[in-house]
C-alpha cells in the first residue's frame, strides 16, 4: 500500500505524463500542417504515436511496476504480430501501380 | 499432501501462485488487451493498405470544424485516462467515496466523448459521406472511416457501461479495488488506440 507521501510523488508523475502526452498530440496537430510526402508524414506521426502509447502503456496502466516476465510475455508478442502485418504492402503498391480492376 | 489421500468428501481448493504475480483477472484483462490491439492493430493496417493503393484518397478534414472537434476529444479521453488513474488510486487506498467520484467523472468523459463523435458523424453524413460513396474521391474512404472511428466508439461506449457496472458494483461492496484497476486498464488501452487512430485517420487527411 502507498503512503501519502508516496501517492502525492506518483499522482505528479501520473499528471507529468497526462500533460506530455498532449504536448506531443499538439507535435502531430502541427506534423500534420507540414509540407511533407505523405509517407515522411507518416513515419513521424506513428512515431509520436508510439512514444505516446509507451508513456500511456508504462505509466497509466502501471506496466513498469509489474514484473518483468510479464512485460516480457506482453510486449514482444505483439510487436512481433504488428510488425508481421507489414507484409501487405508490396500488394498494396502493386494494386496502386497495375490497377487491374480500375479501367 | 496429494488429492488422493484426503478423506472421502472433503474439498480442498490447491491455488497456484498467480503468474507474473498479478490476480487472473488483471491478467486475463492484459491479454484480451494485446488481442484487442492486434484487431485494432490490423484494421488500421487494411485502411493503409487502402489508402496506400487509391491514387485519390479524400482529405477533408478542415481546421475547423473537424480537426478542432478531433482536439477537443483527444483533450476529453486523455483527460478521462488521469481521472480514471485518480480514481484507481483512490480505491488503492481504500478512499471508497473518492474512487466512485473519479469514476463517474471518467464515464462522464466517455460519454461526452461519444457525443463529440457522433455529432462529428453526422455532419459528415450531411456533406454525404456513405459507406461506398462521398462527394470527394475514393469510394472506400466512408466505409473504412466509419468501420475504424465506429469500431473505437463501441469500445468506448462498452468501457462506460462496464465502468458504471463496476462502479455501483464497487459501491455495493460487490466488487473490490482490484476490479476498479482492472478496467482502468481497459480504459487507457481505449484511449491508448485513439492515439493512433487520430494520426492515421484524421491528422493524415486534413484539408489544405
Amino acid at each position: 500500500m502507498s503512503t501519502p507521501a508516496n501517492t502525492n510523488d506518483n499522482l505528479k508523475a501520473d499528471i507529468i505524463v497526462y500533460f506530455a502526452i498532449l504536448a506531443l498530440f499538439g507535435v502531430q496537430v502541427a506534423l500534420a500542417y507540414q509540407n511533407v510526402h505523405p509517407a515522411q508524414l507518416l513515419v513521424r506521426m506513428l512515431a509520436v504515436a508510439f512514444i505516446q502509447a509507451a508513456l500511456a502503456v508504462m505509466y497509466f496502466m502501471h506496466l513498469r511496476n509489474e514484473q518483468r516476465n510479464l512485460r516480457l510475455a506482453l510486449i514482444p508478442a505483439t510487436i512481433f504480430v504488428m510488425l508481421m502485418m507489414n507484409m501487405i504492402w508490396s500488394d498494396s503498391f502493386r494494386l496502386l501501380h497495375m490497377r487491374p480492376l480500375f479501367k | 499432501m496429494s488429492e488422493a489421500n484426503l478423506p472421502l468428501g472433503s474439498h480442498v481448493g490447491f491455488m497456484e501462485a498467480s503468474p507474473f504475480a498479478i490476480p487472473s483477472k488483471k491478467l486475463v484483462m492484459w491479454l484480451f488487451i494485446i488481442s484487442d490491439a492486434v484487431t485494432f492493430a490490423a484494421i488500421l493496417f487494411a485502411y493503409g493498405y487502402l489508402r496506400n493503393a487509391s491514387p485519390n484518397w479524400p482529405q477533408p478534414f478542415k481546421f475547423s470544424p473537424s480537426i478542432i472537434n478531433v482536439i477537443l476529444m483527444t483533450f476529453i479521453l486523455v483527460s478521462s485516462s488521469l481521472t480514471m488513474l485518480i480514481a484507481t488510486r483512490a480505491a488503492k487506498s481504500a478512499d471508497k467515496a473518492r474512487a466512485l467520484r473519479w469514476t463517474f467523472i471518467t464515464v462522464a468523459g466517455g460519454v461526452l466523448f461519444a457525443l463529440l463523435h457522433i455529432r462529428e458523424w453526422s455532419g459528415l453524413i450531411k456533406e454525404g459521406v456513405q459507406l461506398f460513396e462521398n462527394p470527394w474521391g475514393s469510394p472506400m474512404f466512408g466505409a473504412t472511416f466509419f468501420a475504424i472511428t465506429g469500431l473505437h466508439l463501441t469500445h468506448v461506449l462498452g468501457g462506460v457501461i462496464a465502468l458504471t457496472v463496476v462502479a455501483l458494483g464497487y459501491k455495493r461492496g460487490r466488487y473490490n479495488a482490484d476490479d476498479i484497476e482492472v478496467w482502468s486498464l481497459y480504459w487507457h488501452f481505449v484511449d491508448l488506440v485513439w492515439m493512433f487512430v487520430v494520426p492515421m485517420v484524421y491528422l493524415m487527411n486534413v484539408a489544405r
